[in-house]
């Protein structure tokens, strides 16, 4: 590795060649104050807190960007340095709602931490505020509060570099300024897909989720009814960070036994659903491969998925599976299967979710989903409001016990677990098409080459002779290059996994903050220690989705599952919500 | 060829075309129709003249008497008393207006003109803008059939380097360098912009130029695509410079016609072609990166550099981003070589710059002087002084965001780094002229007020900044502020000097910083509650009695 020289406040170190100025003083065990700096973005010297002085250079350099060179002196905190530094955090506090202790983003602000850092302790310009009754509450999922905004773009740039969206942009200019939804409407007139990956990059409180706390409150303090909870896969591997606990924890168990703490009548597992979602998806995928249905088959899981193929790519919408996400087949069960076993009626059970995805807010709504004749699901958490609740009510999370998901909708496998994870849903689909069509036993049920955090991946299994080839891809604008092969005719797969967040469902939009790679990859390895903790890991062996089969649904793809387990889809284009 | 006794040149330039120079010119054309001299007498329309405050003007050959504010009922006269007998329509020519102005003067006699020195405008108001023949026939595109037959790209970018030219944008970058680097980048396509977007107040020296001569530009952008091996070109210019936009596509089109555009130009195996693009009135699109974001159809904010447009600009191409003035310049330095170019100005600047006089000044318009030209020749030489016996409070240079100059500073030499050296900027070669009737710090409030209006909102220095400029100078207008304010002030500009991203943000607060400096007494009454020149209102119980 060719690397250079270079003095960082006095220090001389040997740098690799290329890096910025703010990894060269890292390196030299100087970390200098960024606000717009995001690791896993390219957002680059908007905010100018990073900015630091070059000798010889005619102006302060932004260290987030600028690179170094061989002989380069930096000053980190010269007086020039440390005077355009903070002043120019006194800039951005000046024209930034001081009501802290009201927001939601309080104690894990950016810009709180680095006013304490700086120790800014005047403003002395006029208050401003940026805009007034700009609150877009529109969306479902998604709150926008451009008051609070301070225009580093970080969300413009995920939405644009990340997820191939580009809903969010910078309008008017100077003072003026503000980051909106293209054209300067609101989010839900725009091609949104409501993924949240923005809340995740936003430093401070101007995008969060739409708090719906309040309606489970008050469902579990209303005796008549009947509330019962699912948990998504991602849930027992981040739910922890948000009750004090390292990223990355598994807490399964605490997490059963602090829903019950909290009230609900019946905590179930979305486990199950992604189970019986295999059975299903996978039934679906050998009709097509043996009836010559549509191909590349590509999954349905994930809601921001299926709305930004339905924005943007409508032609293609037959290549989606028809199988409703596991959030959604366990709504419809929940309300018929359950409510009938359990002799409840369906109009009493409240069902209530807790996702780490804010599309799902969004998917819930869909007036497709109401096929048990009553909203499936009646409320959608995130993580963070659940860890919410979890604060408010008090419930000490570390010395709780260990307990048990119920039965019958709490009984799961490792493949059910690994739907959290990308190339989760690829891989328990593979377990069982493998052994429903080769009859087999697997030698192995890791498919390794499906996991990990590479954009797109790529494998091909040997049916008996049959290959099929498949690809995972998480982030939509790995998608969109998917989907692209597929319009050129380029794309030689069989089965496709999309997920809209980076990571797939643990780095979903729902998620404790922070969420990024480093987050990302602690929580995925924790999926798949859940996966091998697990006595079963194959859908197919799931007792309780063998007992729905035999007593309720009849087979997969059967006349009762096409009414309550697959749905259709909306065309929507750009321009139609 | 037919041979005319006299020609009149009818300015068409944007002032006079306001100023009604069409109705003229077509009475003009009427009446020597009607008098049946249409074969004796030819009459033109040219490019900008220069005198624009003056207009509509003509001018009538072989005398070279220019009238000036003509209307269409004055052209009868001028056709039946100059044109057939020969008599000069006294009360029409143009006058100096200067204390004691000759009565009569051929425009070339005159102190406005006699001053200045033409290679930039070298057939602007000579020539008809829309003739691409008369362009050639006063040697256009020699220079680059020259290049093109005789020289090799790199023997061009030296002869740029030898010159001496630097950029005419503003920030006076030596053109030959800036071409040397692009000419060194390995790359299937590369870029060359002629920036036209000329946003700076009281700067229309562009404009004229590509109305007057776009023939000029069209030359010097492939020369320039010749040397750095470009063969793609994009006029970038201001969508309201509807004239400019017009004459340059018809060039365009009369050059692809004449294949001095396309391919295989003079024979060669050089091809070059050019794109008009017009901006939506961003002041920013005029810095290049910006510039170039809004030619790919973003939003036009500046891009961070390194990289430079040099070698990752438009669509990540190597790119040459040069002015107006700058490639106007590049077919005389041709044709006459790089001596010829340095023998005039400065040794650090040579050539010549083009201003434009604005405000309290005689003479205002459209003037090209040799570099290192003092301010006092201009203001009272080629400017004609101030008028109504005021006096003079100061210049400002280069723009809005050029620094305030106060009289201490009329015998400055005028180039790019004297004036960087006095806190200004020789910028786009706007002059503003403020006689002493004027409150520097209500000056200053209407500059800041111009950047908070145009600041882009990518940076926080500059999107916070220059709204906290003109609410702090606002202050001091209205007689509430204090010492701590002007610390503020202090502070605050030189935060944005350091730390804006671009050009813009760093120069905003020029003309406060200047003024802080240079008027600092004018600054301090107001602090005390006391206007000296009684613009600003300042509160009652403030005002000083006696």
């Amino acid at each position: 590795m060719e690397t250079v020289r270079v003095t960082i406040d006095g220090q001389e170190v040997e740098v690799p060649s290329g890096s910025t100025i703010l990894e060269a003083a890292r390196i030299a065990g100087v970390d200098i104050p960024t606000l717009c700096y995001h690791p896993d973005l390219d957002v680059k010297a908007m905010c100018r807190v990073c900015v630091v002085e070059v000798v010889g250079a005619r102006t302060l350099q932004a260290a987030c960007t600028q690179p170094v060179s061989e002989g380069m002196i930096v000053k980190t905190s010269s007086p020039l340095a440390r005077e355009a530094r903070r002043m120019n955090v006194e800039l951005i506090l000046s024209n930034h709602p001081q009501d802290c202790l009201n927001c939601i983003r309080n104690q894990k602000c950016e810009l709180q931490t680095l006013a304490e850092k700086l120790g800014i302790r005047e403003q002395r310009f006029e208050r401003r505020s940026r805009t007034k009754n700009n609150l877009d509450i529109s969306s479902p999922s998604l709150v926008r509060d451009m008051e609070k905004c301070i225009l580093c773009r970080r969300c413009v740039a995920v939405c644009q570099q990340v997820q191939g969206v580009s809903a969010l942009g910078p309008i008017n200019r100077g003072i003026d300024t503000i980051v909106a939804p293209v054209g300067g409407c609101e989010l839900n007139s725009v091609a949104c897909t409501l993924c949240g990956q923005c809340v995740h990059v936003c430093p401070v409180g101007a995008i969060y989720e739409k708090d719906d706390t309040q309606k489970v409150w008050s469902a579990l303090a209303d005796p008549t009814k009947h509330v019962v909870v699912q948990t998504a896969p991602a849930i027992r591997v981040a739910i922890g960070e948000e009750m004090g606990l390292e990223p990355g924890a598994l807490v399964t168990g605490k997490l059963v036994a602090v829903l019950r703490r909290l009230g609900f009548d019946k905590v179930f597992d979305t486990d199950f659903s992604a189970d019986l979602t295999i059975m299903e998806e996978g039934h679906e995928l050998i009709h097509r491969l043996q009836n010559g249905g549509t191909l590349p088959m590509i999954t349905s899981c994930s809601p921001g998925w299926i709305k930004f193929i339905e924005h943007f790519y409508p032609e293609l919408l037959d290549h989606l599976s028809t199988c409703k996400s596991p959030q959604q087949m366990f709504g419809a069960l929940a309300k018929t299967y359950y409510a009938q076993k359990a002799g409840i009626d369906p109009k009493d059970i409240f069902v209530v979710s807790i996702m780490p995805c804010t599309a799902k807010k969004f998917e819930c709504g869909r007036e497709e989903m109401t096929d048990s004749g009553y909203p499936d699901v009646d409320v959608v958490l995130t993580t963070r409001e659940l860890g919410r609740m979890l604060r408010e009510a008090g419930i000490n999370f570390a010395t709780l016990p260990e307990e048990e998901f119920d039965a019958p909708l709490g009984i799961s496998t490792g493949a059910g677990v690994i739907f959290g994870a990308t190339g989760g849903v690829m891989e328990a689909a593979l377990r069982t098409v493998y052994e429903v069509v080769t009859g087999k036993e697997l030698p192995s049920v890791d498919f390794t080459e499906v996991r990990g955090l590479e954009g797109i991946k790529e494998a091909t299994i040997d049916l008996d002779g049959q290959k099929v080839k498949v690809a995972v891809a998480h982030g939509l604008a790995n998608a969109k290059k998917i989907l692209e092969l597929i319009k050129e005719g380029k794309a030689d797969y069989q089965f496709i996994e999309v997920m809209s967040c980076p990571g797939g469902c643990i780095g979903g939009g729902g998620q404790p903050i922070p969420t990024n790679k480093e987050v990302i990859k602690k929580r995925l390895a924790a999926i798949y220690d859940a996966d091998k903790g697990m006595k079963l890991r194959k859908s197919h062996e799931n007792p309780a989705v063998k007992a729905l089969y035999e007593e309720f649904l009849g087979k997969p793809l059967g006349e009762k599952s096409h009414h309550l387990l697959h749905t259709h889809y909306v065309k929507r284009g750009k321009y139609k919500i | 060829m037919a041979f005319y006794r006299a020609h009149v040149l009818v300015c068409g330039g944007t002032p006079c075309e306001l100023g009604g120079c069409r109705a003229v010119k077509d009475t003009l054309l009427e009446e020597v129709n009607r008098l049946g001299l249409s074969s004796e007498i030819r009459v033109l329309e040219t490019g900008c003249l220069g005198p624009c405050d003056q207009g509509p003007v003509i001018i009538v050959y072989p005398e070279g008497i220019m009238y000036a504010r003509l209307q269409p009922g004055d052209v009868k006269e001028i056709v039946e008393q100059h044109l057939l007998k020969g008599r000069v329509v006294n009360r029409l020519v143009y006058h100096e207006k200067k204390e004691e102005a000759k009565s009569v003067v051929t425009f070339e006699s005159s102190d406005y003109f006699g001053l200045q020195e033409r290679i930039v405008l070298r057939n602007c108001g000579r020539i008809n803008p829309e003739s691409i023949e008369e362009y050639i026939a006063h040697d256009g595109y020699r220079a680059l059939g020259k290049c093109l037959t005789e020289m090799e790209p790199a023997a061009v970018v030296q002869v740029v380097k030898d010159s001496g030219l630097r950029g005419r944008g503003g920030a006076g970058f030596p053109t030959g360098l800036k071409w040397s680097f692009t000419a060194k980048t390995d790359s299937n396509q590369k870029y060359i912009v002629c920036n036209a977007d000329e946003g700076e107040p009281g700067t229309f020296k562009d404009r004229l130029i590509l109305e007057g001569d776009p023939h000029s530009i069209i030359e010097g952008m492939a020369i320039a695509g010749y040397a750095v091996g470009a063969n793609k070109g994009y006029i970038y210019i201001r969508g309201e410079y509807k004239l400019s936009i017009e004459r340059l596509q018809h060039a365009i089109r009369q050059a692809r016609e004449l294949g001095l555009l396309g391919t295989n130009i003079f024979g060669s195996d050089f091809a070059f072609d050019i794109e008009v693009r017009s901006g939506a009135g961003a002041y920013v699109c005029g810095e290049e990166t910006a510039l170039i974001e809004s030619i790919e159809g973003s939003r036009g904010e500046p891009r961070y550099k390194p990289p430079f447009p040099g070698v990752s600009g438009i669509w990540g191409k190597p790119t040459v981003v040069n002015n107006v003035e700058t490639l106007a310049n590049i077919a005389p330095i041709i044709l006459n070589g790089a001596a010829w170019f340095r023998g005039f100005g400065t040794e650090k600047c040579p050539g010549t710059k083009v201003f434009t006089m604005t405000g309290d000044i005689n003479n205002e318009g459209l003037i090209e002087v040799p570099m290192g030209i003092t301010l006092r020749q201009i203001v009272y030489g080629v400017g004609g002084g101030i008028p109504g016996g005021l006096g003079f409070k100061m210049a400002q240079t280069g723009g809005t965001s050029g620094g305030c100059l106060p009289k201490e500073f009329l015998d400055l030499p005028m180039d790019y780094d004297t004036l960087a050296e006095a806190g200004s900027a020789l910028g786009s070669g706007a002059l503003l002229i403020m006689d002493d009737s004027h409150c520097i710090v209500d000056i200053v409030r209407c500059f800041m007020k111009f950047f908070k209006h145009e600041s882009c909102g990518k940076c926080t220095p500059c999107r916070e900044g220059t709204t906290r400029l003109y609410e702090l100078v606002t202050k001091i207008t209205e007689g509430k502020a204090t010492n701590e304010d002007i610390a503020l002030l202090t502070e605050l500009s030189r935060v944005m000097q350091t730390s804006a991203l671009c050009g813009l943000g760093q120069a905003a607060p020029n003309p406060l910083v200047t003024c802080l400096k240079y008027f600092e007494e004018e600054f301090g009454a107001h602090l005390n509650g006391y206007c000296p020149t009684g613009v600003c209102t300042m509160p009652v119980a403030n005002v000083k009695v006696g």
